[in-house]
């Protein structure tokens, strides 16, 4: 705008046009970057008050920011903002006192941490401090809490795993992934003989788990086959599509399903080999430590897989598919598979949370849960799986741990926040990929069909 | 690695194209185009800018097809193969790889990664063996690491081999797409400028390279390029592009010569506005 503004004030006479070029050249006063982070921690002043005043009211859409406005909150919030201002504005010999006084106990933390991510050992034993951790601490919690550990923790981090293979690593953007997870729950209800359509033979829900993911593999080919060919963004529609289509057919079709009403009673694991007799029953820590050997197995095949010739074919197609077909890649060949290994991870999720609840209708798998899942992968950082770990963790405990805090109804929007923050200030996530370009989300940027090789 | 010199010797047509033509729609950047490369041979297509260079290669590489002719490649045994209509990867399984005129490499790897991937693509160790960790997969890994490593040696980057891709220098680029090609055991090599935007040393390393590929690989060489030092200093033969035809071949000093080649290239010159004059 400004360039062609000074182009066409170069014509009339020069020294005129020094000055207008001056003039347009120099800042707005209000564009001071000074005056613009005045402005900015003011604005969050003002959303601070917002956000610790009265509950909203939906008849009433700016009832709450009047009761801010008119009450004596709002000008101890701003005079917060003006503090922070000044702090941060003359602040700076302060920081830099404080940096220096600091140093001798940050330092060695951070160079801990880069010799934590070099040497094997330090992270061989992070990860059974993390297990050990996982193991014994929710045996001191109450039950609630462990219940959330399990239906949610637990859950989600495998499903996030799973979408990892499939976003992270090959690249492709699947925004229907629950759709495996129903799949594995509803195969769950139909092998132990609790769908409307009745099995040839009935499977105790351990031996449902490789069925169901032998079945989530199918679909996810069956899904891939022909749409894998599509660039990033038209092949994120068509999972859109697939997951609208197992939606509905669950929702719909009473005789296969029982529709909208749902099934009950599928049962609870159990293990009876001769001594070995065992019932999971209502207690969540019996299914958090399943989940967690779940976890644990499926970490350590993914694990094997990235550093191998797969993990590493992904991520040449993630980085450059055409560039990958012209030295002898099969791409349509690897995305299918890192489908049908992500699908098939989810699958083995739904039948655990199928058992576990007991039943299930089409309800328990909305589209929202496969953009939550997407979000905990992309939070924890794409592509590596310590981060996957974390960030799914951290994020599906989140709104349990904000239950007392803020009100109930307003716990997914400090997630929503969170999130926007995370993305502006650290989009490669929590803990990111060391194969990844820092802060480039993107799923594969071009396809062998589309992209002239150059 | 190891020198193969089949008993055929170096003379054999390796890839052959006849009379191929690829139109866009109404424009037509390949017409009739007939080549004939022998394996022992550095085979180098020069032409103006837009003359069809690329586009000959991405017909001879399956990203490309074109409407009318073939292109056959003799394999190691003897046998014949149709490469028109086939899928980029099938074609570099059947012996050609190339590089790319805008470098195209897995920039967040690095560069061993780089090559390395390369090179399994002709192991056969599947998902389930490496989930299981079977012994046959740990020493296909093995095997196509030292395969890496000894090209990253041979294109000279073996000090940078666990650098990212991406932060390489320019000419450090080419050279490490060289070598990925060269992973996949090529009997072709379709290099594409792989001098541009190189500085004169890296160029005279890189005239060396490519004489050592054709004669210590035993790979045929198809060079694009523009730089006329290097070309009539490594190519055997060389081949002239110019809308989308063939219309000069022959040994370096014979195109010199070539009235039709002065032509094409003075003709183009011609056509291309004065840098200076624009600015006035
Ligand atoms: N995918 C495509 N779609 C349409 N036209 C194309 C396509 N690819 C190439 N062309 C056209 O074919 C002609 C030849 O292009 P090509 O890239 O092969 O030239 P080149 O000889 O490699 O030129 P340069 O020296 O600039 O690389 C050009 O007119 C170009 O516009
Ligand atoms: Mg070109």
């Amino acid at each position: 705008m400004s360039a062609v503004i000074e182009q066409r004030t170069e014509r009339p006479a020069k020294a005129v046009s020094a000055v207008v070029v001056a003039g347009l050249r120099r800042e707005r006063w209000y564009r001071q970057p000074r005056l613009r982070r005045l402005g900015a921690l003011l604005a969050a002043g003002l959303l601070l008050a917002v956000m610790t005043g009265e509950q909203g009211n939906g008849k009433d859409l700016l009832y709450s920011l009047r009761g801010t406005l008119a009450s004596g909150r709002l000008w101890v919030c701003l005079g917060l903002g003006v503090v922070a201002w000044v702090l941060a504005e003359t602040g700076a010999p302060l920081r830099a006192a404080a940096v220096r006084l600091l140093a001798p106990v940050t330092a060695p933390i951070a160079r801990g941490g880069e010799l934590a991510v070099r040497r094997r050992g330090v992270r061989v034993t992070a990860a059974l401090v993390g297990l050990a951790l996982a193991v014994f601490v929710p045996l001191a919690l109450s039950r609630a809490t462990n219940q959330v550990l399990v239906d949610w923790v637990g859950i989600y981090i495998l499903l996030a795993l799973g979408l990892n293979v499939v976003i992270g690593w090959a690249g492709l953007l699947d925004l229907g992934f629950v759709a495996f997870f129903a799949i594995g729950g509803y195969s769950a209800a139909f092998w132990t003989g609790h769908l409307p359509v009745k099995p040839p033979f009935e499977l105790n829900p351990f031996l449902v788990i490789p069925v169901a993911m032998a079945t989530c593999l199918i679909a996810g080919v069956l899904l891939g086959g022909p749409t894998l060919r599509l660039r990033g963004d038209y092949l994120a529609i068509v999972t859109l599509g697939f997951h609208e289509i197992i939606y509905l057919v669950a929702k719909n079709s009473d005789g296969l399903t029982n529709g909208s009403l749902g099934v009950f009673g599928i049962p609870h694991f159990s293990v009876g080999l001769g001594p070995v007799q065992y019932r999971w029953k209502l207690d969540p820590l019996d299914y958090w430590w399943l989940l967690l050997g779940l976890i644990v197995l499926a970490v350590l095949v993914l694990r094997r897989l990235e550093h191998s010739k797969v993990g590493r074919t992904w991520a040449a197609i993630r980085e450059d598919e055409v560039a990958a077909a012209a030295h002898g890649v099969d791409t349509v060949k690897y995305k299918l598979m890192a489908f049908a290994i992500g699908a098939s991870t989810s699958g083995a999720a739904g039948v655990v949370y199928a058992s576990k609840v007991g039943f299930i209708n089409p309800e328990n798998f909305p589209l929202l849960y496969s953009v939550l899942v997407l979000a905990y992968v992309i939070f924890g950082g794409m592509g590596s799986i310590p981060g996957v770990l974390l960030g799914a963790g951290l994020l599906a405990w989140l709104p349990h741990a904000l239950k007392d805090v803020v009100d109930q109804k307003d716990r997914f929007m400090y997630m929503g926040a969170l999130l926007v923050v995370m993305m502006i200030y650290r989009p490669q996530g929590l803990l990111p990929a060391r194969r990844r370009r820092r802060g480039e989300p993107t799923p594969a940027r071009s396809s062998v069909q589309t992209g002239d090789a150059q | 690695m190891t020198t193969t010199t089949t008993a055929t010797g170096t003379d054999e047509v390796v890839l052959e194209a006849s009379r191929v033509t690829l139109r866009f729609g109404g424009l037509t950047s390949l017409s009739e185009v007939s080549l004939r490369m022998r394996r022992g041979e550095v085979l180098a297509v020069i032409g103006p800018n837009g003359a069809g260079k690329t586009s000959l290669f991405n017909s001879l590489t399956g990203f490309y097809h074109p409407q009318e002719g073939r292109v056959t490649l003799r394999d190691e045994s003897g046998a014949t193969h149709e490469l028109i209509g086939r899928k980029p990867h099938s074609v570099n399984r059947l012996g050609v790889a190339r590089t790319f005129q805008n470098i195209r490499l897995f920039g967040a790897l690095t560069a061993l990664e780089n090559v390395k991937v390369a090179a399994e693509t002709r192991e056969r160790s599947g998902p389930l063996g490496i989930a299981l960790g079977l012994p046959h997969t740990r020493r296909a890994d093995r095997a196509s690491g030292e395969r890496a490593e000894q090209l990253l040696e041979f294109v000279g980057l073996a000090a940078r081999r666990y650098e990212r891709a991406g932060s390489l220098s320019y000419g450090d680029q080419r050279r490490l797409e060289i070598a990925r090609a060269l992973a996949t055991g090529p009997r072709v090599l379709l290099l594409d400028e792989p001098a541009a935007g190189t500085n004169p040393t890296e160029k005279l390393e890189l005239t060396a390279l490519i004489r050592r590929i054709n004669r210590e690989l035993g790979v045929g060489v198809l060079l694009i390029e523009h730089d006329m030092r290097l070309v009539m200093s490594v190519a055997d033969r060389v081949a002239v592009l110019n809308f989308g035809r063939v219309i000069a071949e022959g040994t370096p000093a014979e195109i010199q010569r070539d009235p039709a080649v002065v032509e094409a290239y003075l003709g183009a010159e011609a056509a291309q506005p004065d840098p200076e004059e624009v600015e006035r």
